[in-house]
């Protein structure tokens, strides 16, 4: 037992819950998960399941004056949720780095990429501006940005989207993190760039040796890049297991709907079938599975209280009482 | 070492800045403006050495002569002193007394709405409430009454515009300081270890600028009347000093003898104003492309 080496992440029993007008909303209920050095994680579910949140909460910015985080998350041996401020932003960008949904605004309209990234390093390496400008360069020729030099000068409204993207990356890999956390990285590029830019991460996160997570909407995405896939519902895991086994043989029957959902070349012309009804609210959950309105196996016991992840092979975890093998 | 994170942040924004410089020497109108204001501000500062005469010393026998009398272009006032020389000199004090109020508003009304909207809570209603209090009174009553307070002379109405102007320089960058911290970029700028202070220095002023310094350059044009107005009523600069607002109360019993004499600081305050006013217009547009 004490022989083996702690993950790298380390998320246990984390609540999520923001205090608003219309009362407390609890975006993420009791997630636990482990993630090993060099891993990918995709982090599956609809808008609104929790996945942003979950990975706010990793880094500690969600606004602290509305936020309560509660349980605990170890990452990189640093206990996460008591760093105090200096070690926080040391940990920002320097452990775990961050990639947005829209590169669109999460760069600053107002620099050069160039700077957007040597200010970065700067702030975390404490190197001159002429070492950090090399090593901004190094990253837009790593992220394969065409005539990188050039677009060192150039504007974030200068760019094409998914040359954004990729400077994005650029900026996020910049000072070697351990762990990288994309929130939907490709949801805002075209249909034709996504899957470069996928496969870019891939190599990348690979060619460095990162743990990587990824939270997506899109089954086809996870399937391609990940390890592991956490399917998340109303702010819980409900299921959770090596990727190819998920979609092979989902186990919760939320995640069956999903994978159902899906576009598949055989299904072209049919009707796609979707999950009736619509994701509960999170200001009011009832006591019980929370999918379980929404689900065709319910029963009365769904009702009464919420079940726990419970293994099915050996890393596959689900939540459910009523799935059939 | 500081110094290896200021000149970035300057030539980054020489880019942008060099982009609306460009549009905004396309905009006749704004260039027109800017000549005028550039122009009056010399002659203010070159004052004893284009003016003719000396601006306090009069005739008895010259009073009240009217425009293109020879050895008095502009005519002279009730007191026989020379209207150019008085002119000349009036524009120092107008718009010192216009210029200065905005420019320490600017610096604390900005500070003060960049905590509100970037902190929020609390900070933000102490903030924001404290300026809906001064947004009650029109703007030159409130001005009227603190100037009152405090006492005739230049430096309390400088005091009292500077209280004036502050409220609407609060609200505005609160509001733009609100809209940028929303933003995503903010947020990764956060996400990759940017302190608070770094945030709001680097990313949120250089993005409200815009904003702010367009609305500072239409303020200039309503300090400029509520300074010459509190002179005016005598709450500003006291005679004999030549002040624009205090000429054309001495002049206003001369509007039937000389009414063009009579006129001149009125028209000047016009113009500066006016050419303030539309400044700020063609700036406004000029960084509207971004």
């Amino acid at each position: 037992m004490s022989e083996r080496v702690a993950p790298l992440l380390d998320v246990r029993d984390l609540n999520v819950a923001f205090s608003g007008e219309r009362g407390t909303v609890h975006a993420v209920n009791g997630v636990s998960f482990q993630l090993e050095a060099g891993r990918v994680l995709g982090l599956l579910g609809e808008s609104g399941s929790g996945k942003s949140v979950t990975m706010r909460a990793l880094l500690r910015i969600l606004p602290e004056n509305r936020a309560r985080i509660s349980g605990s998350i170890h990452c990189n041996g640093r206990d996460v949720l008591a760093l105090n401020r200096r070690d926080l932003n040391s940990f920002r960008g320097g452990d775990v780095a961050m990639i947005f949904q829209d590169p669109g605004v999460a760069l600053d309209p107002v620099f050069t990429i160039g700077n957007q990234i040597a200010d970065t390093v700067i702030r975390h390496k404490g190197v001159s501006r002429q070492v950090a400008r090399a090593r901004a360069l190094e990253m837009l020729d790593l992220v394969r940005i065409p005539s990188a030099r050039r677009r060192l000068d150039n504007y974030p409204h200068e760019l094409s989207g998914d040359m954004r993207q990729r400077a994005m990356i650029a900026l996020a890999l910049s000072c070697s993190p351990r762990l990288l956390l994309a929130d939907e990285p490709t949801t805002a590029l075209d249909a034709t760039v996504q899957i470069q830019v996928i496969l870019l991460l891939r190599e990348l996160q690979k060619d460095l040796g990162m743990a990587a997570i990824f939270v997506t909407h899109d089954v086809g995405v996870a399937a391609e890049i990940s390890d592991d896939i956490a399917v998340m519902y109303a702010g819980r895991i409900v299921e959770l297991g090596p990727a190819r086994d998920v979609i092979k043989r989902p186990r919760h029957p939320y995640t069956r709907g999903l994978l159902a959902s899906t576009i598949h070349a055989e299904s072209h012309g049919a009707r796609i079938a979707g999950i009736p009804g619509s994701p509960p609210d999170l200001a009011r959950l009832q006591e019980g599975c929370a999918f379980a309105p929404r689900c065709t196996l319910a029963g009365p016991e769904c009702r009464l209280k919420g079940p726990e992840l419970a293994q099915d092979s050996p890393g596959h975890h689900f939540a459910c009482f009523r799935s059939m093998p | 070492m500081t110094l290896a994170f200021d000149p970035p942040v300057a030539r980054a924004s020489l880019g942008y800045w060099a982009g609306v410089s460009r549009r905004l020497r396309r905009d006749t109108v704004s260039m027109v403006c800017l000549v005028v204001l550039l122009l009056i501000i010399a002659a203010a500062i070159c004052a004893p050495l284009i003016a003719p005469y000396d601006p306090s010393v009069g005739s008895v026998v010259r009073r009240l002569r009217p425009v293109g009398t020879p050895g008095h272009l502009l005519g002279t006032d009730d007191l026989g002193r020379d209207m150019l020389t008085r002119l000349l000199y009036g524009a120092r004090l107008s718009l010192i007394m216009g210029i200065v109020p905005v420019c320490i508003a600017l610096v604390i009304g900005g500070s003060l709405g960049m905590l509100a909207g970037f902190v929020g809570g609390r900070v933000n209603t102490v903030v924001m409430r404290t300026a809906d209090v001064f947004f009650a009174f029109p703007s030159v009553l409130l001005a009227i009454a603190i100037a009152g307070i405090l006492g005739a002379g230049v430096v309390n109405s400088i005091v009292a515009l500077t209280i004036v102007l502050i409220p609407p320089l609060v609200r505005v960058s609160e509001s733009a300081t609100a809209q940028v911290s929303a933003l995503d970029f903010v947020e990764a700028a956060r996400a990759s270890g940017a302190r608070d202070t770094t945030i709001l220095r680097v990313h949120v002023l250089s993005n409200i600028l815009g904003p702010v310094l367009v609305y500072t350059t239409s303020l200039f044009s309503v300090a400029v009347i509520l300074a010459s107005g509190l002179s005016f009523i005598g709450l500003g600069a006291k005679p004999p000093t030549p002040e624009w607002g205090l000429m054309l109360n001495n002049l206003r019993n001369a509007i039937y003898s000389q009414p063009l004499v009579a006129a001149l600081p009125g028209v000047l305050i016009f113009v500066v104003s006016l050419s303030f006013n539309l400044l700020a217009d063609g700036l406004r547009s000029a960084m509207d492309v971004r």
